[in-house]
């Protein structure tokens, strides 16, 4: 079996789980089920393999041995690592240097698999869901810089590099990122990385109504202030989260400042004298409770364990009020993001028409609706993306000229690519 | 170029006369003397007419003009304010060149959803013009911003001296409106982050105008922040600035702008601008942060210390912004400024990781002796981008022949040490051949096989980008000529 490992000839293909050594093992495979017709299901370590449609594949491609750090390059502001290597270990090479991925990947394994680690970096990419302070410093598509890997005929390709600044022909890296597997088989990455800042808080302020909340959200992020963080969470998730410094009851809205140290201070008293916070009942997290309370909301803290469904849904910011209220009859527990424009929504009993009904509202209001769990497993019976039909034929080419034979993920974006 | 197509130019009038069934005549230019201004953009080395020059007004004439010209197998190079530096907006005798200079309107300014939406030929500056009343702005500020398009901009995924704190257009944009070759009109995005599905407004951004038309940019737009100051070290050697970065960087430190100019460079826009700039200094560098007041001073304070133990020998603080545009001034100039040294200048646009920045300083010093041309270089230094101003004189063949060579060795440098052919600039025609030097068979057969997904017959801007032979060539610069490149009052830094 060690000695299998080793080879850098891969033998193994009559598994249905293929688990290659290196790139040149890899490339194998793909040659292999390219020329068997055999359609492969990508894992990493599974963290986020229940989003997306089922899939029926012959055989499944299991990448977890590719991975660690290739080269980081603290001054250069990136790093490169092999595809499946851990986001946790990531982030702690580069605390050793103060820095860190700064666009928050939304964590699962709370959701899904507790086991896996937090996920893969490829893993990460691939959904392109990212956290809090995405208004600020942009999702995981505005931080890959460059990628090497195989497209579905085995052939390996490349775009992209490791410097900041680049237009040297198509951006393919931002067209893997959010394509969920179907185009690229990633081993290799290049990530922007960014200083950790020196000082984080949290103004919480207890017990507004969602219309007030999203008000002082938007005000927030339309001030000079610079937050990097606005969550509201209803009155009935306040019991998730037990801070010190937490002391009113209600509903919560916080609001992440990040910088120098005096700098925080000074933007906090400018909140506090814009919004006259001294008349709320308001609480100000140190960066110990900001760091936890900011890390339970990257991992849907509030949706732990849980047996419903689970939906993301993205909205301008302008038009939030005007969705929830249009989806109070739906009975979901929600809680919002990036300053309101982003809608976790958990519900109890899901079905396609339901689906269906949420997304037309949605997509009414210039949004888009992604099924992350569904309970009653209605994936095969409904579309788990919003696309429009242009975009889908568009799609469709792409994913034609990257894997001609649909053998990558197939379907698990939309039926048909 | 690709082979011309002497069909369609013996059927030019009667191409003339189909597209005036969808657009209005005074929008189609055929006479010479009205098509000449759109023989070259930025890139003047570079001059072709095209068979004629259309104007459409509306998303829905480019839809027909394109659909016409996909089935009878016309050509169409797409052009917004034509100030592209790598001649992406070169027509071929047989094409229709579209010009997007009719979709100059502002469409909606939405502060609550921070966005803009723009036609595509609106200039970047009018985004920020338009909202800066409410202290908003769009953060991408390319140098040509006073006249360059956004949609232009979107094709070139354009830049600007604050790119590394801001980004580039690429992540300042949520939505387009868009036409493909075959006529159909499409929206990607809208006035929401990350749009489901492929990332088709990443890939369309930096696309050079191959893959589709666009008509509107939905453009994000920011809070200005409280305060900017910039600083102004002088140091004894490139080395020493350099070392300087990595640790303002190392520091924790992303300054919005950071900028080095070389002794040569240095001196020639301290003439033409009187910005107050160190003489003496080998390297000079320009670092500007924003913020809260008490952020950015104290930020500068760690920047000066830094500046000091790297052995700077000048260090200016901006006390008001009336300084700190001076500061800029210099910087600014810095093109024209080697318009006046000599008759021609190359403008070369490379990154390279900053920790090379001495090494291939040393190297473009080595070649310029070598070739026996001078060079001056300014540096985006904050995100590696590199423009090095290779002086010849465009009468003497040799002398052109020789800058033309330096250029491609240059390029061919940042790429040896980890960097890559265009920062900002774009591939164009004018580093096309040279892709092969960052892009193997596989690579680029890949980004082609993108291109027919969505442009099937290749139509649309051909030519471009992509090397015609796959074989290299020694390419690769802007020329300028006796001072008078293409819009000359406009800055280019």
């Amino acid at each position: 079996m060690e000695l299998k490992r080793n080879s850098q000839t891969f033998q193994d293909f009559n598994s249905t789980i293929l688990k290659p050594s290196n790139e040149e093992q890899v490339q194998q495979i793909i040659r292999y089920c390219y020329k068997n017709n055999l359609s492969i299901e990508i894992i990493g370590t599974g963290s986020k393999k229940g989003i997306g449609k089922n899939l029926q594949c012959k055989k499944i491609l299991d990448m977890s041995n590719i991975s660690g750090i290739i080269n980081y390059k603290p001054d250069e502001l990136y790093i490169t690592v092999k595809a499946s290597t851990p986001i946790n270990s990531i982030q702690d090479e580069l605390k050793k240097n103060n820095q860190h991925l700064a666009f928050e990947p939304v964590n699962f394994e709370k959701i899904f698999e507790k086991d896996s680690k937090e996920g893969t970096i490829a893993g990460a990419l691939s959904c392109n869901f990212s956290g809090s302070r995405r208004f600020k410093v942009g999702s995981a598509r505005d931080h890959i810089l460059g990628f090497k890997g195989y497209n579905g005929k085995g052939e390996k390709i490349k775009s992209g590099g490791t410097v900041q600044k680049n237009v040297t022909g198509y951006d393919l890296s931002k067209l893997i990122t959010g394509s969920f597997g179907t185009l690229v088989v990633l081993t290799e990455i290049t990530l922007k990385v960014l200083p950790l800042e020196s000082d984080t808080k949290t103004i919480v302020i207890s017990g507004l109504p969602l219309e007030d909340s999203l008000e002082i959200m938007g005000s927030a992020l339309n001030s000079s202030n610079d937050p990097s963080g606005a969550v509201f969470y209803p009155e009935n998730f306040r019991n998730s989260f037990t801070f010190n410094d937490l002391a009113y009851p209600g509903s919560i809205t916080a609001i992440r400042l990040e910088g120098t140290s005096g700098s925080v201070d000074q933007r906090i008293k400018n909140f506090y004298n814009q919004w006259s916070l001294n008349e709320k009942k308001t609480t100000i997290l140190d960066k110990t409770q900001s760091v936890i309370f900011w890390e339970d909301t990257r991992s849907l803290k509030v949706f732990s364990n849980t047996d419903k469904s689970l939906l993301r849904v993205v909205v301008p910011p302008s038009e939030t009020t005007n969705l929830i209220s249009r989806l109070r009859l739906f009975h979901a527990n929600c809680f919002l993001d990036w300053g309101g424009s982003l809608v976790w929504l958990e519900l109890d009993y899901l079905s396609s028409e339901k689906i269906d009904q949420i997304r037309k509202r949605v997509l009414d209001v210039g949004g888009y609706l992604t099924v992350i769990k569904s309970k009653q497993n209605l994936k095969d019976s409904t579309e788990v993306f919003t696309v429009n039909p242009i975009e889908f034929r568009i799609s469709q080419n792409i994913k034609k000229s990257f894997d001609p034979k649909r053998i990558f993920n197939p379907g698990r974006m939309y039926r048909g690519i | 170029m690709p082979k011309i197509d002497n069909k369609v130019i013996q059927n030019r009038d009667q191409i003339i006369k189909d597209l005036g069934k969808f657009i209005s005549k005074e929008n189609i230019l055929s006479h010479q003397d009205e098509i000449k201004p759109y023989e070259t953009d930025g890139l003047t080395a570079y001059k072709q007419k095209p068979l004629i020059v259309i104007l459409p007004e509306t998303t829905k004439e480019v839809s027909k003009v394109l659909s016409y010209c996909n089935k009878n197998n016309i050509k169409v190079v797409p052009r917004g304010a034509g100030t592209g530096l790598s001649g992406g907006a070169l027509p071929s005798a047989d094409c229709v060149l579209l010009s997007l200079g009719k979709f100059n309107k502002i469409l909606e300014i939405d502060f609550k959803n921070r966005c803009v939406v723009a036609q595509t030929g609106v200039t970047n500056l009018a985004i920020t013009q338009a909202v800066q009343d409410n202290n908003f702005y769009y953060a991408p500020d390319p140098s040509s911003q006073i006249a360059c398009s956004i949609g232009g901009n979107v094709a070139e995924n354009s830049g600007g001296v604050h790119s590394l704190k801001y980004g580039t257009t690429t992540n300042n944009i949520l939505g387009l409106k868009i036409v493909l070759m075959d006529g159909t009109i499409t929206t990607i995005g809208g006035k929401v982050f990350d749009s489901p599905g492929y990332d088709l407004l990443g890939l369309i951004t930096g696309s050079e105008g191959l893959l589709c038309i666009i008509t509107e940019v939905t453009a994000k737009i920011l809070q200005k922040p409280d305060t900017i100051k910039a600083a102004l070290l002088g140091f004894p050697t490139i080395e020493d600035s350099g070392n300087c970065v990595g640790e303002i960087i190392a520091e924790g430190i992303i300054p919005a702008g950071m900028e080095i100019m070389d002794k040569a460079l240095t001196h020639a826009t301290e003439k033409f601008s009187k910005a107050g700039y160190p003489l003496d200094a080998e390297a000079m560098m320009i670092v500007e942060l924003d913020g809260t007041d008490l952020e950015v001073t104290e930020l500068l304070k760690k920047v000066a210390e830094i500046g000091k133990k790297n052995n700077c020998t000048t260090v200016k603080i901006s006390n008001s912004e009336e300084e700190r545009l001076k500061f800029w001034s210099g910087r600014k100039a810095a093109f024209p400024a080697c318009a006046a040294l000599a008759p021609d200048y190359f403008c070369m646009d490379g990154t390279i990781p900053r920790g090379k920045l001495a090494e291939v300083l040393r190297e473009i010093t080595r070649l310029s002796k070598e070739y026996n041309l001078p060079v001056a270089n300014a540096f985006h230094a904050g995100d590696g981008n590199l423009h090095p101003l290779i002086m010849f004189d465009a009468n003497d063949q040799q002398s052109l022949e020789k800058a033309e060579k330096f250029g491609a060795d240059i390029l061919k440098y940042c790429v040896k040490v980890g960097g890559v052919l265009t920062g900002e600039h774009g591939v164009g025609i004018e580093k096309r051949e040279l892709m092969c030097e960052m892009f193997n068979q596989n690579d680029i057969q890949q980004q082609l096989d993108i291109k027919i997904a969505l442009d099937p017959s290749s139509l649309l801007n051909p030519g471009k980008v992509y090397p015609i032979l796959r074989k290299c060539a020694e390419q690769g610069r802007i020329h300028v000529h006796g001072a008078k490149e293409k819009f000359s009052d406009i800055p280019r830094f």
